[in-house]
């Protein structure tokens, strides 16, 4: 894509101005960013950056683009509006992701807060496996009493935790 | 919550002297529906209805206002940007975005913005965590009846990449007259840079800094804990507060004649003034802020300042007149009710003239006519 200004160099930083009710999208190379004063030093210019180097390295390994198979979202839509289509983006553009978000961020691993649901889900797939390790070797055993009381409480445990509970 | 060394805020700035608002957003989406910019209107009108419906039932949205971004004229839009309770890319939106906003507009939650849901709290005043707790608590009570796209390695998944992870931009609203006037705001602008937050103007990204007002968040959001974050920039801001408490003290001690003819002057044209810019009366009501502070001001208070700083921005006036007004009619408007506020405030401090020692009575200077 051309800068909107000088129409001769690639553009790399893309902005939305708003003015008013109206938004409308610039793109503008580095130089005329710098001319016309667009120099947010924050995440947009950095993003606009490397945004550059992710989609060429793809479109060059790949002529096709990578596609989400959830929301059909293109690496080239991303290089062009800077956003993802979907959650699932996350994974099908993985690789190229990855370098982007190690320079723009101080980790790679998330470590902050999680969703209570998502806390549940992983520390109750473990107790899950446990009781399903107790309740063969209870069978095994045949210890039929106990199995049956294993078997609700694996059940109880699965209908609490399923997924597809929205809303 | 008190961590470290570091001391509790509403101590260190319990005048307002140098904070005006905190404020922490959090930015979640629904799982397996498509961001906001990429889903289609009826998923999009789908999810507002959705994430409109599970917000209203909250506790703290007792009372609150909710409405979907076409119900609003674009006065009213313009009221909640210079609110600070909507983005101006919310302003934007029309069918298929909303927005909810509870009684007291500490808290707001606005749907499908960039992202499903982007909540924030806002207070007046250095209470970073205060708002965090707040925040946090809202966002735990979504999520028991909403599935946000989380992933254990990257978190809270975002529509723009540098969202990933917590999803959190904690911010605070700085007042740095004595940094700008000392022109030593450019050098700390540079520093916190440098530290990985990011320093803007007053309605956030690419605008610009009127009022001597700037606003310091967080730039990251992947690999530290909301807390961390939250602490650091807690202590990036104690420093800022610290430069500019002594920007002040060295201003008064080295040129008290400046900072007395600056106030005296910005009181002047406030009081008098008949057409008035925004852009104008925000810096002139910064350095009456600023005379506030340094006692050369009495019969004001911060709340008095800050509620003019709003009243005065434009859609605010146009509300207040009840009807559109053209920039010219509200220059006007402007400057007559700055007058009204400024009516029952005494004259600033001035500094009188005291000859200097050395010069003779009667002077040698040739008359003027000379």
């Amino acid at each position: 894509m051309l800068c909107d200004f000088c129409k001769e160099n690639e553009a790399t930083l893309h902005f939305s101005k708003v003015e008013g009710d109206k938004v409308s999208k610039i793109d503008i190379c580095e130089a005329c960013a710098k001319a016309k004063g667009y120099t947010d030093p924050g995440s947009i210019s950095m993003l606009g950056d490397m945004l550059g180097e992710f989609g060429a390295g793809q479109v060059a390994a790949d002529s096709e683009g990578l596609r989400c198979p959830v929301c059909g979202f293109t690496q080239a839509s991303f290089k062009k509006q800077g956003r993802l289509g979907c959650s699932t983006c996350y994974e099908t553009f993985e690789s190229g992701l990855k370098p982007l978000l190690k320079a723009m961020h101080k980790g790679e691993r998330h470590v902050g807060k999680t969703p209570r649901k998502a806390a549940v889900s992983s520390e109750s797939s473990d107790h899950l496996k446990q009781l399903e390790k107790e309740l063969s070797r209870a069978i095994r055993e045949e210890r039929f009493e106990q199995a049956a009381q294993l078997r609700d409480e694996i059940r109880a445990l699965q209908a609490k935790t399923s997924p597809g509970t929205l809303l | 919550m008190k961590t470290g060394d570091t001391p509790l805020e509403g101590e260190v700035d319990s005048g307002r002297l140098v904070v005006m608002s905190s404020r922490v957003r959090l930015a979640r989406n629904l799982n397996g529906v498509p961001f906001p910019g990429w889903a289609k209107k009826a998923e999009r009108q789908k999810s507002l209805e959705r994430i409109k419906a599970v917000t209203c039932i909250l506790p703290e949205m007792a009372g609150a206002m909710a409405h979907s971004m076409d119900e609003f004229t674009a006065l009213d839009k313009q009221l909640l940007v210079e609110r600070h309770l909507i983005s101006r890319e919310h302003a934007a939106k029309t069918v298929g975005s909303g927005v909810v906003i509870s009684e007291s507009e500490v808290i707001t939650v606005m749907i499908n913005e960039e992202d499903h849901l982007r909540m924030q709290a806002l207070m007046p005043g250095f209470c970073l965590r205060e708002v965090w707790r707040v925040i946090d608590r809202v966002d735990s009570e979504l999520e028991e009846h909403l599935n946000y796209a989380y992933s254990p390695k990257l978190g809270y998944l975002t529509a723009c990449p540098t969202n990933v992870g917590t999803g959190m931009r904690a911010s605070a609203m700085l007042h740095l007259p004595a940094l700008m006037l000392a022109e030593q705001i450019n050098q700390i602008i540079q520093a916190v840079n440098k530290l990985g937050l990011a320093v803007r103007g007053l309605y956030g990204e690419g605008t610009e800094a009127s009022g001597n007002l700037f606003q310091v968040s967080n730039q990251t959001t992947l690999g530290e804990r909301e807390t961390d974050l939250i602490e650091r920039l807690i202590k990036v801001i104690l420093q800022i507060i610290e430069h500019e408490k002594n920007a002040r003290q060295a201003l008064m001690e080295k040129r008290p004649q400046m900072i007395y003819d600056q106030i005296g002057r910005a009181y002047g044209i406030l009081g008098n003034a008949c057409v008035q810019s925004s852009k104008e009366a925000m810096n002139l009501l910064s350095l009456l802020r600023l005379g506030l502070d340094l006692g050369l001001l009495h019969g004001l208070d911060h709340k008095r300042i800050d509620d003019m700083f709003l009243l005065t921005q434009p859609a605010h006036l146009q509300k207040h007149a009840n009807q559109k007004l053209t920039a010219e009619q509200r220059d006007v408007m402007r400057a007559s009710l700055l007058r009204d506020m400024l009516k029952n405030v005494d004259r600033p401090k001035t500094m009188s003239f005291s000859p200097p020692e050395s010069a003779e009575p009667g002077g040698e200077e040739p008359p003027d006519a000379a």
